[in-house]
This record gives structure tokens, sequence and C-alpha cells, in this order.
């Protein structure tokens, strides 16, 4: 019985992997480019829905409201502005530029908020459960985030499947050289990808925020699971990511059920494992670009 | 006339000659100020152990007016206070260019082995007086090479209380309210962790000799995003008190899961994860309520500032009306620091290394945190021991989370201000 309570907890606890795999996968599949302060920017979602909530006084899911246009804006104007810049030389320039975007990140949040902890508030919501057993019961909260993320993927297949601009996302990260022959602009797309990006993050600092409590310097410990995830499932993969949450999820609940020395490291050998077995993990979708 | 003989003449010209001598070192002493280095933590992860410190520093210039008398003369005072970013190698950075760039004559330093251990191994190293707090005495003394009954320390010397203290505190609030004596501890893959679950030193073996059983979940990993497992084992063996040194978002996480898994055990008191007001108030849906632990300096410590005269009531409202933010524990510490570093400067017959680490050793002096003076703990002559209470943070009627000492047993020169209550879910 222990072994199906731990699993159930790892699925729940991989849709929130998924999610922050998610932003990442975007990134990576669309644009190529890796996005070392995606951690940050995650917890820097968490900080802004904070902000909204205390000024519009509303509860912390209805500041997606406000936080998914803006952060759409946000980094559109970001990719635009600036990684735009970086493009055409290789993964470098954005490697670099995204660490120190991180740094910057991390202590401006640090002179804006302190280092207090903060956390979100939802009331009864983060901490109601569903019994499922006499003596098992699973969050209300974890699994909305599982099943907000299942329709997150729902939609962006359908997205990336039947509309225009959804082929010219494809399209642009397969060869983006013909696709501007085609008349599109690669770096309009990576615009309107990298604000896709942003309103996902949105979405994932707020169900980070509401889960636990947060603090200026978090982002890298969550950057880590966001990379594991994208590991599993293949780097790039939208559809990827969910198998990739569940299964560092549930690879983490097994280990701790051993020892909960092993919560993490069972994570890291199941990512390791596929690495060495397929290295371009599960689902590989983005094609090589030569 | 005056017959001006050869021992005369002697006498006369000697002490002219040594005239000069005299009235420089004199002036000289005049001139030099006295510079007393201050470093903590002030921003980065552990910055809001050290929020007070910015009032108390501005509070302390006020009342020092850039001037101090001293045994041996009056002084210009200069404080220079020295942040961390709350990274050790920073810490020891900061610790040197006290010593090298502004040749500071006394170390002050707190919060956290982190910062208090390379700041006191740089001190020591460099032969510069330097008083620590703030940290629980076996890291700073054993993490530092300290050899019981030897002098391995001459330069650092540290007041605070020590995993002992907690133990008995720990104990008494848990003897306090009824339960099955059924412990569950979570303690992390981190040397707080592992101290506190040490099979011979730690936790475990001091709670089974006082009649408690123990369910230790194992050393977790920190910053994790589940205890499912640890729920479940805890649920298993019926634990009804809760207890671990933990990160503040592990804690929230383990109580967000614990209440959704319907696990809700009497008593969780933790240490580390639960010093601030804003610590509790980032609970998730006012899990923070009625957790509890040590408490190492709030309005029951008795004892008034021998700087100022305040009470540790005084202070608080002094701290609360100037910044409005809550009072924080940590607050009255980097007052007592001050307190016994003024303490020391005034009673240093001589204004060299040797002379005001004399002075530190002879301290005997009642701060806002209780009584300093070192020598009374042997074997350990650098560790001085302060009070501890048992307390609980409790909602007050206006919303806000106070920390309130309930249990002074084992320190019974404090004062209770309630008394403790489960938990609640």
């Amino acid at each position: 019985m222990d072994i199906f309570y731990a699993s159930v907890n790892g699925v729940l606890l991989g849709g929130l992997y998924a999610l922050y795999g998610l932003g990442l996968a975007l990134t990576f599949g669309i644009m190529r480019t890796i996005n070392l302060a995606h951690g940050d920017m995650i917890v820097f979602g968490s900080f802004m829905s904070l902000v909204v909530t205390r000024v519009l006084g509303l509860p912390a899911l209805a500041s997606l409201v406000v936080l998914i246009p803006a952060m759409f804006l946000l980094g559109r104007l970001f990719q635009e502005r600036v990684m735009n810049r970086s493009l055409g030389e290789g993964i470098m320039p954005s490697i670099i530029l995204t660490f120190g975007l991180s740094v910057v990140i991390q202590n401006a949040l640090l002179l804006t908020f302190s280092a207090d902890r903060q956390t979100l508030s939802a009331g009864q919501l983060q901490t109601m459960s569903l019994p499922l057993t006499e003596d098992f019961a699973i969050g209300v909260l974890p699994l909305m985030t599982l099943c907000v993320v299942i329709v997150l993927l729902i939609a962006l297949n359908w997205f990336f499947r039947h509309t225009m601009l959804g082929r010219a996302f494809r399209a642009t990260s397969d060869d983006p050289e013909v696709v501007a022959l085609m008349g599109i602009d690669p770096r309009r797309t990576y615009g309107l990808a990298m604000g896709l990006a942003f309103a996902i993050i949105a979405i994932t600092g707020v169900f980070m925020g509401l889960r636990t409590n947060f603090a200026p310097f978090d982002g890298p410990a969550r950057l880590i699971f966001a990379f594991e995830v994208i590991i599993i499932g293949g780097m790039g993969s939208i559809q990827g990511v969910l198998i990739g949450g569940v299964i560092l999820g549930v690879a983490q609940t097994m280990g701790n059920l051993v020892n909960p020395a092993f919560f993490q490291l069972s994570g890291h050998v199941a990512t390791l494992l596929v690495l060495a077995i397929r290295p371009s993990g599960l689902f590989p979708e983005t094609i090589e670009r030569d | 006339m005056m017959k001006l003989n050869r021992r005369r003449l002697l006498q006369t010209t000697g002490a002219a000659l040594c005239a000069p001598a005299v009235l420089s070192r004199a002036l000289f002493a005049k001139t030099r100020a006295l510079k007393v280095g201050y470093v903590a933590p002030r921003s980065g992860a552990l910055g809001a152990i050290s929020e007070g410190d910015g009032w108390a520093i501005e509070q302390f210039r006020e009342l020092m007016g850039g001037t101090i008398e001293t045994a041996t003369g009056t002084y210009d005072f200069e404080f220079i206070d020295k942040d961390t970013q709350s990274d050790p190698n920073r810490a020891a950075d900061m610790a040197q260019e006290l010593i090298l760039r502004d040749e500071v004559d006394l170390i002050l330093v707190s919060s956290t082995a982190d910062t208090t251990n390379p700041v006191c191994d740089v001190a020591e190293l460099n032969g510069v007086p330097c008083v620590s707090t703030a940290t629980p005495w076996q890291p700073w003394f054993f993490g530092r090479g300290g050899v019981a009954g030897e002098t391995t320390f001459r330069w650092t010397n540290h007041y605070f209380w020590g995993a002992e203290d907690l133990t008995n505190v720990y104990l008494e609030l848990w003897n306090s309210l009824e339960t099955n004596k059924v412990v569950g501890g979570l303690w992390p893959n981190d040397p707080d962790g592992a101290a506190f679950a040490d099979p011979e030193l730690g936790f475990p073996p001091a709670l089974e000799a006082a009649g408690f059983t123990v369910v230790d979940a194992g050393r977790y990993q920190n910053l994790k995003d589940d205890f499912s497992a640890e729920i479940a084992a805890f649920k298993k063996a019926g634990v009804e008190i809760v207890t671990g040194v933990m990160l503040p978002p592990d804690l929230a996480t383990f109580l967000v899961q614990a209440k959704q898994q319907g696990f809700e055990p009497k008593m969780v008191t933790v240490a580390k994860a639960a010093l601030t007001p804003k610590g509790i108030e980032a609970m998730p849906n006012g899990l923070g309520n009625n957790l509890s632990g040590e408490v190492y300096w709030g309005p029951q410590f008795p004892f008034a500032s021998s700087l100022t005269g305040q009470t540790a009531t005084d202070l608080i409202a002094a701290y609360e009306a100037a910044t409005g933010n809550q009072w924080i524990q940590s607050l009255g510490y980097i007052h007592s620091l001050t307190e016994v570093a003024v303490d020391v400067l005034r009673r240093a017959t001589e204004i060299s290394p040797e002379g005001i680490m004399a002075a530190v050793n002879a301290t005997d002096l009642t701060t806002i945190v209780g009584h300093v003076k070192w020598g009374d703990f042997p074997p350990f002559a650098n560790v001085a021991k302060t009070p501890l209470a048992g307390g609980q943070w409790q909602k007050q009627d206006s919303g806000a989370y106070a920390l309130i000492a309930t249990n002074n047993g084992h320190s019974p020169e404090l004062q209770i201000g309630g008394t403790l209550e489960y938990k609640t879910w």
C-alpha cells in the first residue's frame, strides 16, 4: 500500500515539476536557447502575483488574469530587445546572458522585497484534501496543478498542430533561415514564443507560491528540476514534459520510501539513466540543426 | 640660587629629554580612535535574522556620539559594520578587511556558524580580540576544532546557549502538555540535522532517556517538495509531536502536506524555521500558528541594557516605533554585543590586543539578554551561557503572531507570558 501511496504522491508532484519544465521546454524547443534564469523567473512570477494580490486585493489564482498578459508582454519585450541580440552566435551568448540575468533577478528581488519569505494566500484551498481511502488523502492543490498542466499541454498541442502561428513556431524551430525565405520573421516568432513561455512561467509562479513559501534566492533549486524534466522527457518536447515530470516525481517519492536521504538522489539517478540510455530523452521532438 | 650639582643636572635634563616622548604618547592616545568592527549576514539567505541590526547600530552610534571614555582616557570611537551577504567566504574576507584595512581593536560577530566561525578563525589567526554570539556554542567551539579543557582559542570568546539547553527546553515544552510521548524527527542531511540526530550526542538518546519514543524518518535533503513518506511513517507510528531543524520552505511544505493528508500532531516544535514573525506569517493558510520552539530573547527577559537602561520591552517598543517592523529575537543579541564591546573597552587598562582581550575575559556584565561572564562554564573557558526559555508563536487579537515565552523551567530567572497550547491545524 505504501508503494501505491508513494506513486500517487509522485504523480502529483510530477505535475508541479512538469509545470517547472514546460516554460523551459518551450524556450529550448523553439529558440534553441537555454534559459538559465528560468528558476528565477518562476520566483519572479510568484513575487509579481504577490504584488497583484496585495495591490488589487485579488485572491492568488485570480491574479493570473492580470499576470498572464503582463508576463506575456514582458517576455516578448525581453526576447525582442535582449535575447534576439544574442542569436546566431551559437548557444554560449544566451547562456551567459541568462546566467547574468539570474543574478540580476535574485538581487533585484532582494532589494525590492527583502530576504523575508513570502507566501501566496488562497485560504482553505491550500490545505484542502480529497480522502481516497480511510487513511489516505490527496491534496486538492497538487491535483489542480496536475490538471492545469494537462490542460495546458492539450491546448499547446492543439495550438502547435492546428494554427498558422503554431506551425510557424514549429517551422522556425526546425530551420529559421528557410522560414525567413517563406516570409516569416523568426525574430518576431521568437518574441511571441518567449511571451508564451513567460505566460506559462506566471502560472508556474502562482502554483509554486501556493504550494510552499518563497524567497528571492529560491530560483536555482527550481531550475534543476526543470532541467531534469526536459532531459527525461526529451529536449524541447512539449508532450514529454508531463512524462518527464511524472518520472522524476515518482522516482523521488519511491526513493524517499526507501530512505528520505534518497529523495533528490533517486531523481538525479533517473535523469542520469535516461541520459545514458537515450541521450536525447524519451520523446525527442526537435531535429538537429546543423 | 639652586645649586646645580651633577645629580640635579642629570635629573632635569633627563626629564626634559623624556618629556617629548611622554607628551607625544599622551597626544597620540587622544587622537587615536578606538575601532570596533561588526560582521553579520545583513543580506542574502540569512538576511531575515539580522533584520534588526540596521536600527540597533544606528541607535548605538547615536548613543556613543563618536567618543568613548575608557580607563586610559577618552578616545574617538568608530563602529564599522560589514555584511557577509550570507556567504561564509565573504565573512572571512570581511574580517580580514576589518583587521588589515580598518585596523579595528575589537571584532563583534553574530548569527549562524557560517558567519561566526570564519570570522573568529580570521581573528584568532591575526591575534585580534573577537566576541561572537547567536550561534549554539557547540558548532562554534567544536566546529572550529576546539578541545575541551585546553586553551584552543586565545583571542575569540562566545556567548549563547547550546544543544543541551535546547534539549532541556524542548523536553519541558513536551512534558507540559498531555501527549503519547511519541516524537517524529525531521532532521535534514546538513550539519545542523546531523548534529541534532546524532545517535550519541543528539536528540534521540536524550529523548529516549526522558521516556519519549523517537521515530526518525531519516536524513532528508533540504528544499524538498514532498514529505508524504515521512508523514505516512509518522502516522503509522502514532506520532503526536513533530520536531526538527528545518528550513522555512521545507516546514511550509511539510505542514501543508500533513494537513492535506490528515496528519495533525499535537505539537510541532522546530528550530531554525520558526525564528521570525514574518517567517511564521509565510506559512500557508495560518499553519504557523502555535508552532513552538526556543525563545532566546523577548519581552519576558527581565534584564535592562547596561548602555541605555532600556528593558527588553522598552527596546522592542523603540524598535517597532522607529521601523514599523515587529521585533525579532536577534535584536536583543545585537544590542547585547554593543553592550559587551563598550563595557570591555571602558575597563581595558591598556589599549592593546592583549589588554583588550584581558578585559574581554574578565567581563562580568548583565546585558539585555542575560548575564555574560566567561569562565563559569568549565571546561570551556571561551564560552559563556545565556538563558533560554521555551515558547510558542501565538496569534494575537491584532492578527499578528507573537513569540511568547511559556516555559521557564530551564532558566527560572526569565518570566513567562502565556501558557503553551496544542498546535492548531
